[in-house]
């Protein structure tokens, strides 16, 4: 049988999707089941006086409405910050309470007060219209920039200050740059995204009252820690009687990672009515309260020697994390992003001060990247303007102070295993033929347009961590994940994970994986995740962590398989284990031709006797059946690094902004499926070319989102776009077994820095994300009339 | 509430709705045809998307009560006897699809396509795209199945 590893198999999950016989959340109807539809704040900030049901509650159809005070008096508890952030002074985070159904006040539009539940879902909107609401409408914050100079919007928690947090050591640092030769000092906004994944969040709550089991049917990343944290804080259900199940989900990218309030609503709700329970987002709804992405401020400085060196990096960023503290919202800002604000360069000194701030809108925590696309559009820009000011070619620049040497402590936080960042570069250098772009920025010019080119050298860490460390920092649980193969009589196997897959083709990867290790065709495994009552507890699919961490562990789960099938096989061939050799599929003894496949071995092991004769295949102290987990917990971060090059044209009459070309070398280590790792490319370089172009969460001064749905809020289309050049580097990882790397969520981190350094270079001028048409086109106005007015 | 009499997916259809019922609804909620999808109540992101008298249409704004009388063909209707069309062989060849939930919104605006293109360029297949959003493939692999079900067909 030919290896698979490193083959571009066909998806094993596709047919069902090509066929519209994929199963997601909303596909799902229980028998006697209800509607709930969510009666949302309208304004941005307020405190309830009274919430009024008695209209709304005679309306044709309505189960039963329910409000913060049913919820305050079945004592649910409140969702919450799972990463403690400590702050430079000693202090702890500073957290408000957050109740799945507002208490008193809301903190931002489509902010949860109550839920009507009816026998069909007109019946429960038209409801919800009757819901009477007293609102005493406070001012509202709404900007980052604003948070920290207005007054508290959450009781007690001064300046809108969640924490104050420090990375490196800032007296030497400020030595450094007082010795610096140059400094490159920037300003720059993260804009704020909203992750949109097609599929609108649904939850389906199912309580059985005999067995008093409860199930929640949800769009999520992760159904294992939904399940804790609705277990264990939310204290709607015990644990061992309550089952989450996320099946086919539609794209997460982060936003999908955490139980949100509607979960603990329809969960409770369900189990309070003794009905199914279901509720689906309208789009709207989900621009509302899906989490959002980004949105930071940031001033950074870097300190370089006349000979392009750097000795020094200052970054100051105010993070908005909205109107509460998310699951992952405080660690996204923070260890996601300070260890990374040194790029892939070698800089000797650094100092990452992060204020993270409360305001009246939706609340932030991790999209696709989280924290590193933030970190790494600020060094991107950082270093791109250093090498322009200082007369330096961009990419020599780089290279010149590229880490080059692995292991590489960094001086903040990262050991990086292995790299070689100039590989990367030249590759990309070459595909992109770079040396003759001034040829192509003149060929552009004489047909009106600007060109411009940008780059990204790029680091990210992936695979999160080893548990001790990252709950010695604040983490509220391990990051370790699971793995069980469970082979059946018949030979073939049942592949459970705790990781979770929607869209990265797990299903595919993960079975390359056991069918070289186990010797068994890649038709007759089967992956199993999203369901709690099936596989082992794990901890989702967040990160780019899922191979590297997730798939060591099944490898880990191989190997006691195949420990086992050894002295199985040594039993029933009279050899000794030591004797056995395991090579596709086969128990051999060594130097002979007496064997067994690993079909008659599991076989064994569930059968281990015979008709006629007291003999077991099974060696003494052995016990029947095959199937192994394993916990894998990592040892390290894994290091994924490229080059993105990025060409643009601007037309200088309307400021419409083209790519035109791109080029993404990339370094992921050892890769399983090249096909799926292109496709993981290029949707992250698309949506960080909608970040850097086209995307903008926009609020009004009152904080109404005014960007809700696809009409208002601009993302990439196929008609946006190039055809995008995609290769690949590879060293592999040392932390893990498989020396895989991680891959999805590279472009999301690469691309907005590469799109908008080469935007800037076509048009000379400054301007932050997203660089809209209008935006563009304002600017290069104002340029030309500067430049007359300086005439 | 009145009668709406369709012929979905080649099946005589025949059901009491009210008015408002829109065609994605009544596939959907009513009929359990749940392939067809609804992304964002807009009519811009295409997951939708259903050929109603061969056309490729937007089922999310569309009542079925205007539709009365109409052939349709769904995603769970493409497939002759097993046999997936070329787009749906592609797709999966080329990786055209990661989480599926755009899926069959993009399969059935692509027959709209080919049916009227023989050979479609790739600028015409990025254009004829750009109403239906796809989150997760940016859109290549996509347009690399156009094109090679486009060539078999």
């Amino acid at each position: 049988m030919a290896s698979l590893v490193g083959s571009r198999v066909e998806r094993k999950e596709d047919k069902k999707f090509l066929t519209g016989k994929g199963r997601y959340t909303a596909d799902i109807n229980l028998a006697n089941q209800t509607y709930a539809y969510f009666v949302r704040s309208p304004h941005a900030r307020a405190s309830i006086s009274k919430v009024d049901v008695s209209k709304a509650s005679n309306a044709p159809g309505v189960v039963k409405i329910l409000t913060g005070d049913d919820l305050a008096e079945d004592k649910i508890g409140g969702l919450i910050a799972g990463w403690k952030i400590v702050s430079q002074d000693g202090t702890d985070m500073k957290v408000p309470a957050h109740p799945p159904l507002a208490n008193n006040t809301v903190n931002y539009v489509g902010d949860h007060v109550a839920v009507v539940i009816a026998e069909t879902l007109d019946q429960a909107r038209e409801a919800a219209d009757l819901v009477r609401v007293d609102y005493k409408v406070l001012k509202a914050v709404v900007k980052t920039s604003d948070a920290l100079n207005s007054k508290p919007i959450h009781e007690g928690i001064d300046k809108n200050l969640c924490f104050d947090w420090g990375l490196g050591d800032k007296s030497k640092t400020d030595e450094a740059f007082s010795k610096a030769e140059k400094i490159i000092k920037i300003d720059l906004v993260n804009n704020r995204l909203i992750p949109n994944a097609m599929e609108p969040r649904a939850s389906i709550g199912d309580y059985n009252p005999s067995s008093e089991n409860l199930t929640l049917y949800t769009t999520n990343q992760n159904p294992h820690l939904t399940r804790l944290v609705l277990s264990a804080f939310c204290a709607i259900q015990p644990e061992h009687k309550f089952r989450v199940v996320a099946p086919d989900v539609g794209g997460g990218f982060g936003s999908k990672i955490y139980p949100y309030a509607e979960d603990a609503v329809i969960a409770w709700t369900a189990k309070k009515i003794e009905r199914p329970v279901k509720w689906v987002a309208e789009r709207t709804e989900s621009f509302l309260s899906d989490c959002h992405g980004r949105d930071h401020i940031t001033h950074a400085e870097l300190a370089v020697k006349n000979d392009g060196k750097i000795v020094g990096l200052k970054v100051e960023t105010i993070a908005n994390l909205g109107g509460y503290a998310s699951l992952f919202a405080t660690v996204t800002p923070t260890y996601l992003y300070g260890p990374l604000v040194l790029g892939l360069y070698d800089i000797p000194v650094a100092f990452c001060n992060v204020k993270a701030v409360y305001t009246n809108t939706t609340p932030v925590d991790a999209y696709r990247g989280a924290g590193r696309p933030e970190a790494t559009y600020m060094i991107e820009r950082l270093v791109e303007k250093a090498a322009k000011e200082m007369g330096i070619d961009r990419a020599e620049f780089r290279s010149k102070n590229f880490i080059s040497k692995f292991p590489h402590q960094q001086c903040l936080v990262h050991n990086i295993d292995s790299g070689d960042y100039s590989a990367h570069l030249n590759k990309a250098l070459e595909l992109s033929d770079y040396k003759n772009f001034e040829n192509r920025r003149t060929e552009s010019k004489s047909k009106g347009k600007l060109r411009g080119i940008g780059f990204s050298t790029y680091l990210e860490a992936c695979g999160i961590a080893p548990s001790a460390v990252v709950m010695s920092i604040g983490a509220g649980v391990g990051l370790w994940e699971s793995a069980e193969i469970r082979f059946n009589a018949t030979g073939n196997i049942s592949v459970f994970t705790g990781t979770h897959s929607h869209g990265q083709g797990h299903d595919t990867t993960f079975a390359q994986i056991v069918s070289d290790k186990l010797g068994v065709p890649i038709e007759n495994i089967d992956l199993v995740h999203g369901d709690t009552d099936k596989g082992p507890f794990g901890m989702g699919t967040y990160g780019s962590r899922s191979l590297a961490v997730g798939g060591t562990a099944i490898t880990k789960a191989c190997d006691k398989i195949i420990d086992k099938g050894k002295k199985v096989a040594a039993h029933m061939l009279e050899a000794k284990p030591d004797e056995i050799d395991f090579k596709a599929g086969e128990f051999i003894v060594k130097n002979s031709n007496k064997k067994k496949t690993i079909g008659e071995i599991a076989f064994a092991c569930y059968l281990p006797g015979q008709y006629g004769e007291i003999k077991s295949p099974l060696p003494e102290g052995v016990e029947p059946g095959l199937k192994e987990t394993a916990f894998y917990d990592p040892v390290n971060f894994s290091f994924p690094a490229g080059t993105h090059i990025c060409e643009v044209e601007v037309d200088q009459d309307t400021g419409e902004t083209k790519v035109v070309a791109y080029t993404a070398v990339d370094d992921f280590g050892t890769v399983i499926n090249p096909m799926i790792v292109e496709g993981q490319v290029h949707g992250g370089v698309v949506q960080g070319i909608g970040q850097a172009l086209y995307e903008n969460a926009r609020y009004d001064e009152s904080g109404q989102l005014i960007t809700a749905s696809y009409m208002d809020y601009t993302m990439p289309r196929a008609n946006n776009l190039p055809e995008l050049r995609i290769d690949y580097t590879s060293t592999p990882a040392t932390s893990n077994p498989l020396g895989v790397k991680g891959c999805g969520e590279a472009g999301a981190i690469a691309a907005p820095p590469a799109v908008m350094n080469a935007v800037i270079d076509a048009i000379d001028i400054d301007i932050s994300m997203p660089a809209t048409s209008e935006k563009v086109c304002n600017a290069l106005q104002k340029n030309k009339k500067n430049n007359k007015e300086a005439a | 509430m009145q009668r709406v009499s369709l012929v979905i997916n080649g099946n005589k259809v025949s059901r009491e709705i009210e008015d408002r019922t829109l065609l994605s609804s009544l596939l959907r909620d009513i009929l359990s045809l749940t392939g067809t999808h609804v992304g964002c109540d807009t009519s811009q992101c295409g997951a939708c998307v259903v050929l109603v008298d061969g056309k490729s249409v937007k089922s999310c704004t569309l009542f079925a009560a205007d539709i009365d009388g109409s052939k349709i063909i769904t995603i769970e209707g493409l497939a002759n006897n097993g046999k997936l069309h070329p787009i749906q062989e592609a797709l999966k060849k080329h990786h055209g699809l990661q989480c599926g939930f755009c899926t069959p919104g993009m399969v059935m605006s692509v027959v709209d396509l080919l049916k009227n293109k023989k050979n479609p360029s790739d600028q015409e297949i990025r254009d004829w795209l750009k109403g239906n959003i796809c989150r997760c493939t940016g859109y290549q692999n996509i347009v690399a199945a156009v094109k090679e079900a486009a060539s078999k067909m």
